[in-house]
């Protein structure tokens, strides 16, 4: 049983967001690390890259597969964690504390297309 | 039909397995086959032959084909292949293993992969090498794809025209398809610096294909400054003694291993390298050794960064290459071995005193200009005043592949190790007697 | 197999040398360096006062060129061992590698058959190995004979008109002829063809040279049964789609018995039917691709054709074409010269092996090893289509769950002086194993095979432990791939 932090918002291909301001600040669940296995290699955009919802902005990469990841917002990217070129393993470790990017959101309104920790246990059960 | 002998099942063995299957012939193992798809003609082929009966087809057929002493290079070049490689490359284990999938049994594969990756950093002085690649030509196509990939939004690439013409040709169509555009120039140091729309990489020469010494200084500033990435396409076997892609700058290194030690086989197989500085390791295609440890802590190798690759990330992989060309990896990791750092320079040196002994031969015959002052190494062009026609001509009569025109009108020549000075006196006889 | 420890780089000793060349090919006629004529062009190199700065002599003999404008200024570090050290140190390592010869290698879509030794002699004959790639028609005519031979063989038992053989393998042989698929529909104006279709049972390098040869994707899903949708399919043809790419066989190991029904719906919207060659092994004597309505094909002249894997290459992808796709045959230059011609040479020794008698047996006896297998294993692992199969099949894991992977499977397989099949592929199922035999395997080896892998399937039940923990009796036991990928360790230091 994977865990679920409230207070975060939720896509189908198992990211979450946590809003600050205009800033969506951008990981992957729980679930999504364990389906993973051992992460071996994020894969992210630059600072100032455009990101786009539903569209690919990277990936995960563990010995035997990938995983895209995918934006739940539409903006530009305003930071990115660097911790994790040197240790991917942090997203093992907590995916909730081991944020990917942080996008400065240029539609809100995308957020209203995300679930909540509820509705997300439907499905990362 | 009487038994083959690759096939070990005797009807016995045959009628053992049907019934185990459940069922009645061969046949019925295709039911599932339209029963119109099922060849029934006779096919087009001449009757089976006995062993000998292959080997003398094969030798008459290599009767038919003329022996020459090879004085061209352009991509294929006639060194010495030490007698120990064919032996080491022909063992059975080495030849009939599959790609080292299984490490546990696969450690001589992926050791000597990681010897090869090893030593092409070593003579391109670049951080880090993949398993192979088809060949020069496609190893260039490959980091040009390589450029444009790191590039971002970025799409055109810059082609020196003195690089060989299959090597230009072969970007040109990996490129027409992937909807890259290219920019064959002949001016590169002022093509970058007048900024060409969206560039993501320049592919030069370290040798060119008249033979020349380029001189890249300053270049590398300059593509950085514009964004882009430099790639050094280079003769390995020379770098030994020219500047090193890394010294040049370049964040690529392609070219063919061929000239380590592989034979010259009508044109393959041979065998593609490429190194990147470490920035660009994960954008490398094809297979990649690593070394780590099994359980008991034991240094071990294994095929590594495999999510870049067509198996795991299918459509979005790196490149769509699986098969490579390993065992030629092994035929140069062997020779580079054997060769060590004294036979590599003495290698070139003898390649270098031979080309120039030649050159200047030439020259004094009055028969041909100098086209390019500058320095070279084993290969050269000169503008012939003779009829090139009649000079190749002769030169094949006595049995000399020399003297190949390029589309310039030059003639090309590349002297190995491989010839002595009668050789090289025997040319410039020939090419005295040309009226 | 013994564990042998050492990089030929920790066997260098400063003096050792493993070659044997002359000081000098000019003996009293050295002229290091050259004297210079005069100037008649120039271009970017090095000039006349770099080769007084640095005499190329001082190059070739070691001395370090720092500040030199085109010569090496690092030293080039490379192991120096004696001619023995290499023959010991490469033979050791030979030891721990496991090839067709050592043993029966199931590996599926592979087609590990074995690789006749006349093949080898005939490479390696003086008479071809010693041609220069550019030299004049008329000195390589028995060069030439064997491209014509071979396009002429590879035609009739494929049914395609002719083959190219440039292509070095078989995913560049795919890239190559999805090429002559763009050509065939840019020549007929018919622009908007960007999609390919492939299954979702499809090798890996479909979508990937689909996508090297800019060309988007089209996933078609799979039935119950193993084969392609027809239905959805249909929904998926349209005025975008180039083409469809197919293996048949597929990769479980099953003919798309619909295939005359899905070429009629391609060819109907104006698509073309690629054919992945990697699985032609069952066919071969017995079905033709032409015949099916392929327009265009590779061949995997290292898996069909019995030439040796060489540890991952080199191989040949020859690409055929129907009549239709003729014309552009001979349009993209996709390697340096002529493609592989000494692995072309092996194949076209296999075929005259062969024959048109012994061919016809070829693929049967392939398909007939693979059903074998399937049905004397099926009671112990789980078969999820229990069909006919042809050249391969593929299994999902022990049929008692008792923890034990596919993995797990593999790895003590290579204990028992097996090679492991394919695992984890196609994607399908979660712990595929993809078993192929071929036609060169006796009875002996595959009832072989059957016992061991009858045998592990007992051990999961008795001792699940040991198997997590298997290979034990390899060079070495399982890596560490993790750290591997993680801090990746690319070249000796």
């Amino acid at each position: 049983m994977s865990k679920i932090a409230e207070g975060l918002l939720y896509s189908e291909s198992h990211e979450w967001v946590r809003v600050d301001g205009n800033v969506a600040i951008i990981g992957v669940s729980d679930f999504a690390q364990a389906e993973m296995g051992d992460i071996t290699y994020v894969d992210m955009p630059d600072v100032d890259d455009e990101v786009a919802a539903g569209e690919d902005f990277g990936a995960l990469e563990s010995v035997k597969t990938s995983s895209e990841l995918i934006s739940p917002v539409s903006g530009r990217v305003v930071a990115r964690n660097d911790e994790l070129e040197d240790k991917p393993e942090l997203i093992n470790e907590d995916a909730y504390e081991a944020w990917i990017i942080k996008v400065e959101m240029s539609d809100k309104g995308e957020l209203d297309r995300l679930m909540n920790a509820a509705a997300y246990a439907n499905i990362a059960g | 039909m009487g038994a083959f002998s690759y096939f070990p099942q005797t009807g016995e063995d045959i009628r053992v397995m049907l019934e185990r299957i459940g069922v009645g012939s061969m046949d019925d193992l295709y039911a599932d086959v339209p029963a119109d798809f099922i060849y029934k003609g006779e096919y087009d082929l001449p009757s089976a032959m006995s062993e000998q009966q292959v080997r003398d087809f094969f030798e008459s057929l290599a009767a038919k084909n003329t022996r020459l002493k090879v004085f061209v290079g352009q991509g294929a070049y006639d060194h010495y292949v030490p007698s120990v490689i064919p032996y080491i490359t022909s063992r059975s284990e080495f030849l009939t293993a599959y790609t080292p999938y299984q490490c546990e049994i696969s450690q001589g594969t992926l050791r000597y992969i990681f010897e090869w990756q090893s030593m092409i950093c070593r003579l391109t002085g670049l951080d880090c090498a993949n398993a192979s690649m088809y060949d020069g030509p496609t190893a260039a196509a490959e980091a040009v794809r390589m450029c444009v990939a790191s590039a971002k939004r970025r799409n055109s690439v810059l082609v020196s025209a003195r690089l060989l013409p299959n090597v230009i040709d072969t970007i040109k169509t990996y490129a027409k398809y992937a909807g890259i555009n290219v920019v064959v120039s002949d001016q590169i140091f002022e093509d970058v610096a007048e900024g060409v729309l969206d560039l993501a990489g320049v592919i030069v020469p370290s040798i060119n294909r008249f033979g020349v010494i380029e001189n890249h200084l300053g270049l590398a500033d300059l593509v950085h400054q514009m964004g882009a990435l430099l790639v050094e396409y280079c003769d390995p076997s020379a770098l030994a003694v020219v500047k090193t892609p890394a010294e040049w700058g370049a964040d690529i290194a392609v070219g063919d291993g061929q000239s380590l030690g592989i034979p010259l086989c009508f044109g393959g197989p041979y065998v593609g390298f490429m190194a990147c500085r470490t920035a660009l390791m994960r954008k490398l295609p094809g297979r990649i050794v690593g070394q780590t440890t099994d359980a008991s802590g034991k240094r071990c190798y294994v095929l590594t960064l495999q999510a870049r690759e067509q198996h795991i990330r299918r459509e979005k992989a790196t490149s769509n290459i699986c098969s490579n060309e390993s065992l030629m990896a092994l035929w140069c990791t062997v020779y580079l071995s054997l060769m060590g750092p004294e036979g590599m320079r003495r290698l070139n040196a003898l390649c270098y005193e031979g080309a120039h002994y030649l050159h200047d031969a030439l020259l004094a015959t009055g028969k041909f200009q100098r086209v390019f002052d500058a320095d070279f190494l084993k290969e050269f062009v000169l503008k012939p005043l003779c009829p090139v026609e009649k000079l190749q001509k002769a030169l094949l009569k006595a049995g000399y592949f020399a003297a190949l025109q390029t589309e310039e009108g030059y003639v090309t020549f590349c002297v190995t190790e491989k010839h002595p000075r009668e050789e090289l006196d025997c040319i410039v006889e020939i090419v005295k007697s040309v009226k | 197999m013994k564990y042998y420890d050492k990089l030929i780089f920790e066997l260098s000793k400063p003096g050792r040398i493993g070659f044997s060349l002359p000081e000098t090919l000019l003996a009293d006629k050295q002229q290091l360096p050259p004297k210079k004529p005069a100037t008649l062009g120039t271009v970017r190199g090095g000039t006349a006062s770099e080769a007084q700065r640095w005499g190329p002599k001082d190059v070739f003999q070691g001395q370090a060129a720092a500040g030199s404008r085109i010569w090496r200024e690092a030293p080039l570090d490379l192991p120096e061992v004696s001619e023995v050290d290499v023959v010991r140190h490469y033979t050791n390592l030979s030891q721990m590698n496991f090839g067709v010869d050592t043993g029966f290698y199931p590996l599926g879509s592979c087609t590990m058959k074995y690789n006749p030794k006349i093949n080898e002699e005939i490479a390696n004959l003086p008479g071809f190995t010693g041609l220069h790639p550019l030299q004049p028609n008329e000195t390589v005519k028995g060069a030439l004979e064997v491209y014509v031979g071979m396009d002429k063989a590879l035609a009739a038992i494929t049914g395609m008109k002719h083959f190219t053989f440039l292509p070095c393998a078989g995913a560049h042989g795919e890239l190559t002829g999805l090429m002559l698929m763009r050509e065939y529909h840019q020549s007929r104006g018919d622009t908007a063809r960007t999609k390919v279709i492939v299954p979702d049972s499809a090798h890996g390098t479909n979508p990937a040279s689909a996508a090297v040869c800019g060309l988007d994707i089209v996933v078609v899903k799979s039935k119950e049964n193993g084969l392609v949708d027809v239905d959805a399919l249909k929904g998926l043809l349209g005025p975008d789609i180039a083409g469809i790419m197919l293996t048949n066989p597929n990769t479980l190991g099953l003919f798309e018995r619909d295939i005359k029904e899905i070429a009629q719906l391609v060819h109907d919207c104006g698509g073309l039917l690629y054919y992945d060659g990697a699985n032609m092994n069952p066919l071969l004597g017995v079905v033709r691709p032409g015949d099916m309505g392929f327009d265009i094909m590779h061949l995997n002249l290292h898996k069909t054709f019995s030439t040796p894997h060489g540890g991952g290459g080199p191989g040949a992808g020859p690409v055929g074409v129907s009549d239709k796709v003729l014309p552009f045959l001979h349009i993209p230059r996709v390697s340096g010269f002529h493609g592989n011609f000494g692995i072309i040479l092996r194949a076209y020794a296999y075929i005259l092996m062969l024959g048109r008698e012994h061919i016809k047996l070829a693929g049967k006896l392939a398909t007939l090893g693979a059903n074998y297998i399937k049905e004397s294993l099926k009671d112990c692992y789980k078969l999820p289509i229990p069909t006919v199969c042809k050249h391969e099949f593929v299994f999902d894991g022990l049929l008692e769950d008792n923890g034990v992977t596919t993995l797990d499977v593999a790895k003590r397989l290579l204990d028992y002086g097996f090679h492991a099949p394919t695992i984890y592929f196609p994607l399908l199922f979660h712990q595929a194993i993809m078993i192929e035999p071929t036609e060169t395997e006796s009875l002996e080896t595959l009832d072989a095979f059957i016992a061991v892998m009858r045998r592990i399937a007992e051990e999961a039940k008795a001792d699940p432990e040991m198997l997590h923990g298997a290979p034990h009796d390899t060079p070495i036991g399982r890596p560490d791939e993790t750290t591997a990928a993680r801090q990746p360790v690319l070249k000796y230091e």
